[in-house]
Formats: structure tokens, C-alpha cells, sequence
């Protein structure tokens, strides 16, 4: 056991700044950031007796006349054709409920899943009932956001053989803001495991396997050889280390971190120390800045 | 104690870790995570300690009161365990939803030190029969992230260590009531000897001969049952509680035993190590909830 005292660590600092401006003016919620009401309100701001307020804590950024507020940490949003992860609260009346890191749970009907064996196949009574058989209260799911309702609440998807339910392997939360925009979410990184960037923040790591084996309904529960859970706890690993620094996280980051604990020599468990995380991350900050 | 949901699959990819004998961390069946710790946190406590692991956070408070003894041990000192669950830790633990869990871990506390080798109550008497020193020892759970009983055991040692009271002399008697005298002097303090106070240690059993120490949340999820064993200093194992609904075969809880003895040792001589450590710091800054 290793125990550290308080007043041995370093205070955290920064490792990266936030982007746009060089002066960065941190606000929290019904601080005035203009009395000017010239400026155009954008996200994170809204008007009261001629004041510009903050209505979230975080950075302010400027792009000529328009201010937002970019929030420091926040739920997913939500936005239409992304890919995301998310896992199974309720399962009834047609449709499954989801936890995918947003104010309330989404969606996922019925109708908008694609069965196994059968492309359009309509839903009947027994297709109802059966709805736990397919997805039951704690399963992992990889879809696509339909529709964000006006409520809030997201409309999922998964009418492709590439999404639905997800087998053996390991999730990692992380904040939604922490992921880049890529179309493609799904990654067979070189290492040797697959990893779904989900657009929520939920980071899923597995084994590497056939197309239709995948995301197949059934639960594959053959065991994981030794060399491959290696990998995937350096990758989930890594991926806690970039988050806990506030670092993009995609397909090139991880990999270059992944690489970096591999040159460095480190442990795979003595990546959950500290100081070396913060190591992990100055190095991938490091070379990707490089490439 | 916090119920987050897994999927099958992901329960069998983590039982299937523990049995090769790589977690989904890549920690070994006796590794620990990482310990901060800190104590003489808050002024108002003759004694206090601070213990993060992961996401659980324990506050452990030392206050010593003068008072006659128990009827039946007329010559000696009191310890006593209150624990209590904050409603932050966790939603299950509002109003009155921890207590029981509470109730629990004050019992097994209470038991640990019950023994005159690990804690010596006959030191703490100031007149024999009439008055003794009553050390109250509060634990705050602050957050709940697993692997309860090793933090507090720890933070517990580590308060009753950091523990200081004035020094009391007996002045004179005046019609039949004693008088006392506290000392001023910063300096003059009398110190517990909690060199031998035991620490406990979880063993989660994931499978018949297969234990694992410091149980993560979702390593958690996947077994019902887990044995605590209380190890005192010379590796001796001076406590055995079991926690949850089911079974352990003699031969996992032997070898649970044997791990945790040699364990145990190891811990208290790095604890200790940190205990003087942190003492010896000249002019150390409180780091406390904010720094």
C-alpha cells in the first residue's frame, strides 16, 4: 500500500490552458461579464436589467461581437448522428430508458432497433414482452442519437448491425468535453483492443473481434486471454490519466500515451499513482505536439 | 454499499481478471491503490485524521473527555467508536439509511481495540474509580468508493497517533471534588501509544480460491462477500469479520489469512514510516478540504 501525505503532493497545476485568449476570465454562475448590451449573448450567458450574466461557471471567450461562457465541466448535451454508449436503467412499454451522462435518461424504442435476424422486421406483442431478453437493467449499449427532444431528452437509435449491445470489457466515464469530434467513434487501435470514443463521455475498451460478433444480442462470454487485458487495462489506464489532466481524448492520444507508459517502462497498476499520471500525461501532451 | 449497475458481461470479464490474477486495473489480487493522508485537519479535535483512497473519503476526530469509569472496570479508560455515514457519501445513506451499516463498522472498531495489546486502556486513569480519560473517537464518512473498513481502520490509527491532550496534574481537594490543573504549555501534552493498534484489511471473494484485496466499486458489483481480518503489527491476525450474505470455504479464507498477515505488517511499517514523516515536517501547511 502506498500512502502519500497531503502535504508531500504538489498542488495540481494546469497543464494546459484553456484555448481562445491568452487572458482567461474565469466567471461562476449570475456574475456580470458586460454591462454592455451591444454584445451578442451566446451559450452559458443570458441578460438581466441590461447586464450580460453568466449562467454557468466557467471560461469566458470572445469571437468578435458574440460571448459565451464554455462551462469547466458539464453533461452531455446532446447532438443529433452522435455515437454514444450508454447503459440501461428501465426496461418496459416498448421502449428501454438509458443512462447516458445527460440531465435525464434517454430513449432507446423498440421500434428503432434493428433485431437480430431480420432487417425491417415489424415489432409485435412477443417482441415486446421479450425486450428484457435483449437488453436488461445494466447493459451497455453503443447508439446513435436520433433526436434531441424538446424536453431534453434524447432519442436513440440502433438500426445498424454497428451499434447495439456491448460484450465483455471495461467503461470509463470521462467529461463529454474531453472528446474530439470524429465521425468515426469506433477504433481497432494497433495495440490490440477496440475502443469506443462515446460522444457522452463514456469510454468503452474491448477485445478486438469479428464485425458481426460484436454487437450481436447474445452474450459472448468466451474468456480473454491474458495478454489482451494487458493491454486493455494500460489503455483504460492511460484514458484516466489524460482525463484526470483535462486532455483531448482521441485515437492519437491514447495511443501516444499508451506508448509513452510502454517506453517509460511502467507497470500497468502503477498507472494509478499520481505522479505518474501526471508523467503519462506531460509525455502525450509532448509527442503530439511533435507529430 | 453504492450500487452502481454492470452488465453481465462485464461481471464475467472482471471475475474471469481476478481468476488469471490481473484485474481490470492491472492491479494483482494484493494491491492497493493509492492512500493520501493528513492529519491535525481541524483544531477544534485533540485529534483528527483526513484518508482518501480513490473516491473514498473518511474525517476521523479524537476528543477527549474526563469521566468516571465503567462500573466494571473501575481502573480503566475509555474508547469508544461512534460512526457516522454522511448523506453526501452516498443517496442510500440519508436520514437514517446508514445507520445500520454504521452500527456495523463501530462494532468491529470497537472490538479491534478492545484487546489490551493493541490498545492499553489502563494507561488513561487519572484516580482510580473516579476518573478516567474518555477518548471519543468520531468517524465521518464523507464519501463512499468502496472499501470502507480499511480506510477508517487506518484513519483511526492514524488520528489516535496524531492525538495530543494537555497534561493534567491533580491540584487539591476542595470539600470532597478534586481539583484539576490543565497545562498551558503547547508543549506539555500527553501522547497515546497506538504502536500496536491493528488495521483491517477486505478480502473480496470473487470465486472459490480467488480473494482480492481493496475492491474496487465494480469489482464490488460482481460478489456478494467479502471477509475483513483486523492485523496487528507483529502480522498477528487479531480480528475476522465476515460482511455480506453468503459463504467462504475454509481453504480461500486461509489463504486470505496468510496474505493479509504478511500485508498487514508491511502496512503498518509504511504507515508508521508516514506518521513521524508528516510530524517531523517543520512549518507544514494544513492542505485541509480546500487546497
Amino acid at each position: 500500500m502506498e500512502i502519500q501525505l497531503a502535504s508531500e503532493c504538489p498542488p495540481q497545476e494546469a497543464l494546459i490552458a484553456p484555448t481562445a485568449s491568452a487572458h482567461t476570465r474565469l466567471v461562476t454562475p449570475g456574475e456580470v461579464i458586460y454591462e454592455d448590451t451591444s454584445y451578442m449573448r451566446g451559450h452559458g450567458t443570458y441578460m438581466e436589467d441590461g447586464k450580460q450574466i453568466a449562467s454557468v461557471a466557467g471560461y469566458v471567450t470572445q469571437v468578435n461581437r458574440l460571448v459565451t461562457v464554455t462551462p469547466l465541466r458539464q453533461l452531455y448535451q446532446g447532438a443529433v448522428g452522435d455515437t454514444i454508449v450508454g447503459r440501461v436503467t428501465q426496461v418496459g412499454g416498448g421502449r428501454w430508458k438509458l443512462n447516458v451522462n445527460s440531465r435525464l435518461d434517454a430513449e432507446l424504442k423498440l421500434v428503432n432497433v434493428q433485431l437480430p435476424g431480420g432487417e425491417q422486421r415489424r415489432k409485435n406483442v412477443e417482441d415486446e414482452r421479450g425486450m428484457r431478453n435483449l437488453l436488461s437493467e445494466g447493459a451497455l449499449v453503443c447508439v446513435e442519437v436520433q433526436k434531441v427532444g424538446q424536453d431534453g431528452i434524447l432519442r436513440l437509435a440502433a438500426r445498424t448491425t454497428k451499434f447495439g449491445k456491448l460484450g465483455q470489457g471495461v467503461l470509463v466515464q470521462v467529461s463529454p468535453s474531453l472528446l474530439v469530434q470524429d465521425k468515426q467513434r469506433m477504433h481497432d487501435l494497433p495495440c490490440g483492443a477496440r475502443v469506443i470514443f462515446g460522444a457522452n463521455g463514456y469510454i468503452f475498451v474491448s477485445p478486438t473481434c469479428d464485425q458481426d460478433q460484436a454487437l450481436s444480442y447474445t452474450d459472448n462470454y468466451e474468456e480473454v486471454g491474458l495478454e489482451v487485458r494487458q493491454t486493455m487495462a494500460r489503455l483504460s489506464n492511460c484514458i484516466r490519466a489524460l482525463s484526470k489532466h483535462s486532455i483531448m481524448l482521441s485515437p492519437t492520444s491514447v495511443m501516444a500515451a499508451h506508448d509513452a507508459s510502454l517506453q517509460l517502462d511502467i507497470a500497468v497498476k502503477d498507472l494509478l499513482k499520481g505522479d505518474v499520471m501526471r508523467d503519462i500525461a506531460i509525455a502525450t501532451l509532448q509527442s503530439v505536439a511533435d507529430s | 454499499m453504492v450500487d452502481i449497475n454492470l452488465s453481465e458481461a462485464e461481471k464475467r470479464y472482471i471475475i474471469d481478471g481476478v481468476k488469471l490474477g490481473i484485474r481490470a486495473d492491472g492491479r494483482g489480487p494484493l494491491d492497493y491503490r493509492e492512500l493520501e493522508l493528513e492529519t491535525g485537519v481541524l483544531d477544534t479535535a485533540n485529534g483528527s485524521a483526513r484518508v482518501r483512497l480513490h473516491r473514498t473519503d473518511v474525517l476521523v476526530t479524537v476528543k477527549m473527555e474526563l469521566e468516571p469509569p465503567a462500573p466494571a472496570r473501575p481502573n480503566h479508560g475509555k474508547l469508544l467508536f461512534f460512526v457516522n455515514y454522511s448523506g453526501n457519501a452516498a443517496p442510500e445513506f440519508e436520514g437514517r439509511g446508514g445507520d445500520e451499516l454504521a452500527a456495523r463498522l463501530s462494532g468491529v472498531l470497537e472490538r479491534l481495540y478492545s484487546d489490551a495489546n493493541a490498545f492499553n486502556t489502563a494507561g488513561l486513569v487519572l484516580v482510580p474509580g473516579k476518573y478516567v480519560k474518555a477518548f471519543y473517537v468520531d468517524v465521518e464518512v464523507l464519501e463512499c468508493g468502496g472499501n470502507l473498513f480499511d480506510v477508517v481502520s487506518v484513519g483511526v490509527k492514524a488520528a489516535l497517533y496524531a492525538t495530543r491532550t494537555p497534561s493534567i496534574t491533580i491540584t487539591g481537594e476542595d470539600g470532597g471534588e478534586l481539583e484539576f490543573n490543565l497545562s498551558d504549555n503547547p508543549y506539555d501534552v500527553d501522547r497515546l501509544d497506538v504502536v500496536n493498534a491493528p488495521v483491517l484489511i477486505t478480502h473480496l471473494r470473487v470465486s472459490e480460491g480467488a480473494t482480492v484485496v481493496d475492491p474496487s466499486i465494480e469489482e464490488e458489483q460482481c460478489a456478494p462477500v467479502s471477509v475483513v481480518v483486523g492485523v496487528a503489527p507483529n502480522s498477528s491476525i487479531c480480528a475476522v469479520h465476515l460482511l455480506g450474505p453468503g459463504t467462504i470455504g475454509p481453504q480461500t479464507l486461509q489463504k486470505a489469512l496468510k496474505g493479509s498477515s504478511t500485508l498487514g505488517a508491511d502496512i503498518h511499517v509504511r504507515l508508521l514510516a508516514k506518521l513521524k514523516q508528516e510530524e517531523n515536517f517543520q512549518g507544514r501547511r494544513i492542505r485541509g478540504f480546500l487546497g
